[in-house]
Parts: C-alpha cells; structure tokens; sequence
C-alpha cells in the first residue's frame, strides 16, 4: 500500500541570478515510492533534489517534506534533514575521520544514539555494503567504490525516511559501478522512499516505480519505466533516449 | 604464439652516491649553476674565516677579566659570566629551581601527549592539561602568597626566561581568539563579519611596536586609577591583539580551502553549525594552515625582541643591559652573537618540529 505523500512540492520556481534553473515544478511522491530522474546536462536536476533537503534555496513555490513545510527556519531545516539522507556524486566523506566515525557522527550527536549502539549498527550496515573490514581505515585509503558505499552506509545510519542520491555512480570507473548499483538495488526492496538522479537507464528500469525526465528546468514528462522507455510521448525524450541507449 | 613467463622482480638499479656525483649534480649541471655557486663559495669565503677566526680560533674562552681578555676576538667567558642574567633577567638566584620545574614540566608534556595518544579519554585529558597547565605555570613563575610560594614581581623577569613567557602566552592566547575572528569574518551575520574584519583589517595595518607603546601607555587609562596594571601584562595583551589578527587570516586561508562538499555533507546529515564547524570544518581547516600557522609563530618569537622598547628585559635587553657592566666594557658584540645563536637554534628546532607535525597528519589519512 503505498498511500502516504511523503513529498509535496508545489510550484516552485528557482533563480541563480538571471538564470531560470527550475521553472513551475509540480511533484508528488508517495511514501516508499522510487523515482529516477534522468535528463541532459544543466537540465536542473541537482538543483531540484537539492531543494528537498534546502542546499538550495528556491524563490517561489512551496515542498513540504513528511508533513513539514519547509521554511528558513533552522529547526524546521534540521529536523527535515535528520529524516532525509543524502548520498553525492563525489562522495563527500569526511577524509580526517575514519569510516566508522564518518558513520557514527550524525547518529550520536544528532540522533542521541549511545555510542555502542551506533557502533553496532554502523558496522551491521558496513557488512551490508559489504566492507565491514575496511571500517577503521580512513576514506582516501579506499577505492572509489568503496568510498561511495561507505557514504551510503553513512546516509542509512541515521534511518532516514527519505534517500536523495545525485549520481552517485558518475565519478566511478566502469567496473565499480556496479557494486555501487547493487547496494542501491538492494536498498530498493526497503521501503525507503528514493530519488535518484541518474543515467544508468538498467538501474532505472529494474527498480524505478516512475521515472522523471527533465530538461530547461521544467519535468517534461513522468512514467512508468515500461511506458517510458517504449512509449515516449515528447521528441525531446525520444531524442534522449536514442542518444543515452546508443551510447 | 610465445607464452608468457613472469619475470622475476629485480632490485631497483643503485642510484649514484658519493661526493663527486653529488656535486656536478647540483652544484655545476649548467653555466648558470657554476656561475652561481662559484659566486656562493666566493661570498663563504668572505664571510666565514673571519667570522670563525673571531668566534673560536681567536677567541678567549679562559680569561677571567676583561683587561686579560684578547681585544681582537670574542671573549666568552663574559657570557659565562653573565650567563644568569641572559638565562633569568634579575629573577632571584635562590628561586630558580622554579622556572626550571616549569621547563621541566613543559618539556615533559610532549612526551605526556605521546604516551596518551591511544587512551579513549586523550581528548578530555589534553584539554584538561591545557587547561591547568597555565595556572600552574602562572603559580610557578609569579607566586602566590597562599601557596607559600614567594612572589617574584614581573619587573624581576627577564632574559630568555622571560622571552619564552612573552612568545608562549602570545601564541597560546592568540590562537583561540584567531579561530573566532576567522569565523567570524565568514559569518552570515554582518555585524560580527564587519567587526571581525575591522578588527584583523586595522591591527594588520599596525606595527607591532606601536601597538605596544599604545599598550603600555593606553591600556592603563582605561581602568581606574590606583590599580597597579603590570607592565608585562600590558605587554602581552598588545601581542595577543597583534598576533590574533594575523593568525585569523591563516585560518581563514585554511577554511577557505576546505571544499564546499563537506559543508554540504555535514549540512545534510544534521549537524547544527557548531557541530559542524568542531568537528568538520576547524579539524580538516587546520591541518591545511599548520605551516602557516607555524610560520606566524615563528615571526612572532622574532618580534617578541620589541618588546625591549616598552622597558621590558627580554634577552636582547639583556645583552645591551650587561654591557653596562664597567668591569666588561666593551663586550657587546658577544652579547649579540650569543642572543643570535639561542634565538636562532630555538627557531630552527621549532620549524624542525613543524614539519614533524605535518608528516604525522598526513599519514594519518
Ligand atoms: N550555484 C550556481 N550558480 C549559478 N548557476 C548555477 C548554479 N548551480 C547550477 N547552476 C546552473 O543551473 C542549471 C542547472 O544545474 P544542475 O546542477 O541542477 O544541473 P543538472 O541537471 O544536475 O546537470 P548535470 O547532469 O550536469 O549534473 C545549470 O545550467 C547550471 O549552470
Ligand atoms: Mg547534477
């Protein structure tokens, strides 16, 4: 049953400058729904998942995350980001901590978690992601790889409702891409509601409930993967994909 | 079509060793390099006979009066002799086991700091340490009534003792107060970012010796009258303000080179800006500033010398102050070279001991 809308976002409009990054976006996504958004270059991607968590401000238009409205509120911000995780296209770990305290940071002091527990549970989703052995290094000692699913352990330690991931594949060479999109596959089968920005269209079409296309800041058109890929309604999108899948 | 065989690994080929190689590979690999090193050894050649001829060959170092004492080279039994004074300044003979403990103590906590490194409490004891050490050291040197020590009055102090006292209590006291203003001047609230930046702007557009005459001269009218305000402490307030301004622009540098992706990171995992800037952004900021920061410090033990001007015997006070001596007329020049060579040698050990540091983050991650 999913029933819930754990994100609401209504009309927004964004500016950098002059420049109009995100034009009229309408997006309702159900709890525990997983969405891919894909689209060219400087299409605004980033920029939307990054204002569901507020790295972005907009100037118009109003999200409301699992039924906080967001606001400039500092309080209302932090506490809509402790149930919202983010995984970044370059990882982003925090190079002077080793793995475990890069994982156990947000849920001690943000979470109040005893510092066993977090432990315990940090190291459970290590061995998840399949390199529990490799939690008292530091993270430049790892590969890119292994990097990226320590920063997805780190986004899961603090059991979000919400996954935000903005291709978290696309710094990666080819042969760890893979075990990057496994652990996300795997993710999936959880119940977390996601929203991944990403171009890798099998990843999309194995696990998306509703795949998103954008471009010049506006979503051009929303589908289920099988009507998306086989049935596209705009040029533009029939367009993309031949120039994605002939790649 | 051939198989392949591994290959056995070899030892790395033997580098060239021995003095001649060394020589025509750095001192004369091209025109350029012989020209300048030949003008080098010219230069050493003009300096450095006379300059060892005075300091040892020709020097005295038995005679015990000034008149026995060779006019042509150093005399260097005057600087045994005054050798208490260059040390301590006119701090009482009888208290010197006190400054002596308190170097003893300051030397020991290298080795404190080494042996906690493992132990999960080591942060809470560091800060502990950092804490009471400055009571303590204050308690030692000045005094305190109650505790049966003897008050020895700031006016005694003096000499390297005392040039060590001004360099310490500048750069522990400077390095917090420069964090804030380097924080500040980053801060989204534009008032503390206008003061924060008036403040580093103006003190930076100072000397240092100005800044310690208005010390010394403004400080006092400030407070009521009647209060003794010790010349030092208004010594090492001046240099507390200068030092801080400077250090808050090496930090600055520091947090301006921490990428915007960890801000971001610990944005999104919930961390309030405190947290956020202790535990990520100050830790990675700075490690990158530590030659900086080191750098700023060594400038600062030079300029500790200045403070002579505002009636304070550091060591260089000291060296013109012994010469007043009518029984070693004369002997300034031994004074200086000697100053010269401590300052130099304290210098040289601390740049040494930077550059350990840097070594140990670095292969920490
Ligand atoms: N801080 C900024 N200042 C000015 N313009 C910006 C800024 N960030 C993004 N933009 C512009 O906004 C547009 C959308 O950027 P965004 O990063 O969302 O694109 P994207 O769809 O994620 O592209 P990519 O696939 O390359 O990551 C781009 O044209 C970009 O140039
Ligand atoms: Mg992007």
């Amino acid at each position: 049953m999913k029933t819930n809308d754990i994100i609401t976002i209504k009309g927004v409009n964004k500016w950098y400058g002059d420049f109009h990054a995100l034009n009229d976006i309408n997006l309702t996504v159900k709890e525990g729904e997983i969405i891919v958004i894909c689209g060219p270059s400087g299409s605004g991607k980033s920029t939307l998942i990054r204002c569901v968590n507020f790295l972005e401000k907009f100037q118009e238009g109003s999200i409301v995350v699992d039924g906080i409205k967001l606001t400039d509120n500092v309080k209302k911000i932090r506490q809509i980001r402790s149930e919202v995780s983010m995984v970044f296209q370059c990882f982003n770990l925090f190079p002077h901590l080793s793995v475990i305290n890069n994982l156990t940071l947000a849920p001690i002091w943000v979470h109040n978690t005893t510092k066993q527990e977090a432990n315990k549970k940090a190291l459970s989703l290590l061995d998840r992601v399949g390199i529990k052995d490799q939690a008292y290094k530091y993270p430049n000692q790892l590969s890119g790889g292994q990097q990226q699913r320590v920063a997805i352990a780190r986004a899961l330690c603090t059991s979000p409702k919400i996954m935000l991931f903005d291709e978290p594949t696309s710094a990666l060479d080819p042969e760890m891409i893979s075990e990057v999109l496994d652990v996300m596959v795997d993710l999936s089968k959880e119940g977390i509601t996601m929203l991944c920005v990403t171009h890798e269209m099998g990843f999309a079409k194995k696990v998306a409930d509703r795949i998103i296309f954008m471009d010049e800041g506006q979503i051009i058109e929303q589908n289920e993967p099988n009507t998306f890929f086989n049935n596209p309604e705009s040029d533009r999108l029939r367009l993309f994909l031949d120039q994605i899948l002939t790649q | 079509m051939s198989i392949f065989t591994p290959k056995q690994s070899r030892p790395s080929p033997k580098t060239q060793v021995g003095i001649l190689s060394w020589t025509t590979k750095y001192l004369f690999s091209s025109k350029i390099d012989i020209a300048l090193s030949l003008f080098a050894f010219y230069l050493l050649y003009l300096i450095l006979p006379p300059l060892l001829d005075w300091m040892i060959f020709s020097a005295d170092f038995s005679a015990k009066t000034n008149a026995e004492c060779t006019r042509e080279a150093a005399c260097w039994f005057y600087i045994g002799e005054k050798m208490n004074l260059f040390m301590y300044g006119m701090y009482p003979l009888e208290e010197y086991w006190r400054p002596n403990l308190l170097l003893a103590i300051t030397l020991s906590f290298a080795f404190i700091v080494r042996l906690l490194r493992f132990q999960p409490y080591k942060n809470k004891a560091a800060l502990a340490l950092f804490i009471i050490y400055p009571v303590v050291a204050f308690f030692l040197l000045y005094g305190n009534d109650f505790l049966g020590i003897k008050i020895v009055e700031t006016d005694q102090w003096g000499g390297l003792m005392l040039t060590i006292v001004v360099a310490l209590v500048g750069i522990v006291a400077s390095f917090p107060i420069g964090i804030f203003l380097a924080l500040g001047r980053q801060s989204r609230m534009e008032i503390i970012r206008f003061l924060s930046i008036a403040y580093i702007e103006i003190i930076r557009g100072i000397p240092l010796i100005t800044i310690l005459f208005m010390a010394s001269v403004m400080l006092p009218l400030f407070f009521t009258e009647g209060i003794n305000f010790d010349k030092l402490l208004r010594a090492l307030i001046g240099i507390t303000l200068f030092q801080s301004a400077y250090i808050a622009e090496v930090i600055r540098g520091g947090l301006q080179a921490v990428p915007k992706g960890q801000y971001e990171a610990a944005d999104v995992a919930g961390l309030s800006f405190i947290q956020k800037t202790v535990f990520i952004i100050l830790p990675q900021a700075l490690k990158i500033s530590i030659p900086n920061i080191v750098g700023s410090f060594i400038a600062l033990f030079k300029d500790t010398t200045l403070v002579l001007i505002i009636g304070i015997f550091d060591m260089l006070a000291i060296a013109e102050l012994a010469t007043s001596d009518i029984n070693w007329m004369g002997r300034k020049t031994e004074g200086i070279v000697f100053v010269a060579i401590v300052l130099w040698s304290l210098l040289y050990l601390m740049s040494r001991y930077s550059k350990a540091l840097e070594g140990r983050f670095n292969t920490q991650y």
